[in-house]
């Protein structure tokens, strides 16, 4: 059985629009990407859908009450809400330091929650 | 009243990276006027990733991308004055300021224009109907979740599918809100295909093209809206109106370059990309004032927004050290396939980069850039849309007339 998939790379704002072919559970053709990484993105995206989320965390402290977080490697599309819950549990204490481990190893997903702003305590 | 080399007008995302330039270019006297109270500019909101593929090779968020740019700035000794309001630009480059300290005055040699846009807003689409609360611009409801840790509602619809409405349509949802639409007048999206993927198909959010908010209902607190459909001419199709409920509207129809300043220093601005009128140095019709990044013309991705004002500040620091640059006498035009291109007008004796947007969405094209019946560049592309940004460069050596350049898309 031939199923054939038309997917939006999200890799990068080229956004390419890729084909698929599979057969019996196997990829047999990868059409319409301009580059490697679109492959890996579908190829992906056919067995196990992964993304990197966004959000913020209180802070205290700070001169702003969020600091904004994200995570450094993708996890299961399905995950999300879970990680977004584990998130919203955490608060920080200034400083915080762009880099800065929020959650190690979040859900067990092998991502870590990672700070993406510098905030400096507040005098 | 204080001397300067060069003033920046903004420490957006533009801003630091001219300043950078320019002192990399050996100009020492430059000072950054920023309106906020931190540099970075809108960065400083956008949390997602996917800044800086281009430029370090890897996805950042927008905070983490514009400190790369601050800590340099920081490093190299550049002087940024923050919480400081350029009021007044005047064509003899006299730029006025409210500080914490008062009203100050500073005389440039050069200034860059670096103001970024604004969004339009409700009042320039007189969108019928009442005028309760819960009705904010995407990027305004984007400093109130990610500056601010306040939700701004529960039932969202979104009018308009720039990429920052699409970006707020998964921000939203992420926080526990119901997104419940987003439509577009157009029959094509406004935003980035990745976009479209990552923000609403990953979510389930419904995208209906073709369909215009005609009305607006609730007294205090907006409680829905009227939509309908359009036909190709975007008028609306009668018969065809439907009530969504929400407690909360977004508006993503649109950003315009910000040019009060510009204007109020004689700058010529294009009716098109609303920004200045500039050559291949980027510099306006006032000699000595540069614009990059959105004042200039709204850009897709900020590593495009980096490196335009990398190119200016070349430019403006040729003009500091050697004095008026050549003159750009050879125009640039389009044909009705463009939307808008830059730069306006070419000296001819210099390599430069041409940046336009298609007017609407063709398959596999190619941009020609002629004199007369000449090719002097052209780009081969699969496809173009109006959401991306084109650009590729044009060289000198095949400028061998004075005529006038135009751009043209011929669809295969």
């Amino acid at each position: 059985m031939l199923s054939k998939r038309t997917f939006t790379c999200i890799v990068c704002p080229n956004g390419c629009t890729i084909e698929t072919v599979c057969a019996d559970g196997a990829v047999k053709s990868v059409t319409g990407q301009k580059c490697k990484r679109g492959e890996e993105y579908v190829t992906q995206e056919l067995i196990d859908p992964r993304r990197t989320i966004a959000t913020t965390v209180k802070v205290h402290g700070a001169p702003w009450p969020l600091c904004s977080v994200r995570l450094n490697r993708a996890i299961p599309k399905k995950d999300i809400f879970r990680v977004m819950d584990a998130i919203n549990k955490v608060e920080l204490q200034a400083p915080v330091h762009i880099g800065q481990v929020v959650i190690a190893n979040v859900c067990g997903l092998d991502s870590d929650v990672i700070a993406t702003k510098e905030l400096p305590a507040k005098e | 009243m204080e001397n300067r080399d060069v003033v920046i007008i903004g420490g957006g995302p533009a801003g630091l990276a001219a300043a950078l330039e320019l002192k990399k270019g050996g100009i020492d006297d430059i000072l950054i006027i920023e309106r906020e109270k931190q540099l970075g500019g809108i960065l400083r909101q956008c949390i997602h990733d996917g800044f800086g593929l281009t430029r370090f090779g890897q996805t950042l968020s927008g905070p983490e991308y514009a400190q790369r740019f601050i800590d340099e700035v920081l490093a190299m000794g550049i002087e940024a004055m923050t919480n400081a309001t350029v009021i007044d630009l005047s064509g003899d480059k006299v730029v006025t300021a409210a500080t914490p300290k008062g009203l100050i005055q500073v005389q440039a040699k050069a200034v860059i224009l670096t103001m970024g846009c604004r969004e339009r807003t409700r009042g320039a689409l007189a969108i019928p109907g009442t005028r309760p609360s819960g009705i904010y611009n995407a990027g305004v409801a984007q400093s109130y979740m990610n500056l601010f840790n306040t939700m701004v509602g529960r039932e969202v619809i979104i009018m308009g599918s720039g990429d920052i409405g699409l970006i707020m349509a998964r921000r939203m949802t992420l926080e526990g809100a119901h997104v419940k639409a987003v439509f577009e007048v157009l029959p094509y999206p406004s935003g980035l295909p990745r976009n479209i993927e990552q923000c609403l198909h990953d979510y389930g959010i419904p995208l209906y093209l073709s369909h215009s908010v005609c009305e607006i209902m609730g007294d205090k607190r907006i409680t829905g809206v009227k939509v309908v459909e359009v036909d190709s001419a975007m008028r609306p199709i009668p018969g065809t109106e439907k009530v969504f409920s929400c407690d909360t509207l977004i508006l993503s129809v649109g950003l315009i370059p910000e040019n009060e300043l510009s204007l109020a220093a004689g700058v010529e601005l294009d009716w098109r990309t609303k920004g200045a009128v500039v050559d291949e140095n980027l510099q306006t019709n006032v000699p000595g004032i540069f614009a990059a990044g959105n004042v200039l013309h709204v850009h897709d991705l900020v590593d495009f927004v980096s490196l335009e004002a990398e190119a200016l500040a070349k430019g403006a620091a040729a003009y500091l050290k050697e004095g008026p640059l050549e003159k750009c006498a050879i125009e640039v035009g389009m044909d009705a396939g463009i939307g808008h291109i830059i730069p306006h007008r070419v000296s001819g004796t210099k390599d430069f980069q041409i940046s336009l947007r298609v007017r609407k969405p063709v398959g596999k094209c190619t941009i020609m850039v002629k004199q007369g019946e000449t090719v002097i560049a052209s780009l081969s592309l699969p496809k173009a849309i109006p959401a991306e940004m084109i650009q590729f460069p044009v060289k000198a050596e095949k400028i061998l007339t004075g005529e006038r350049i135009e751009v043209s898309v011929h669809v295969k």
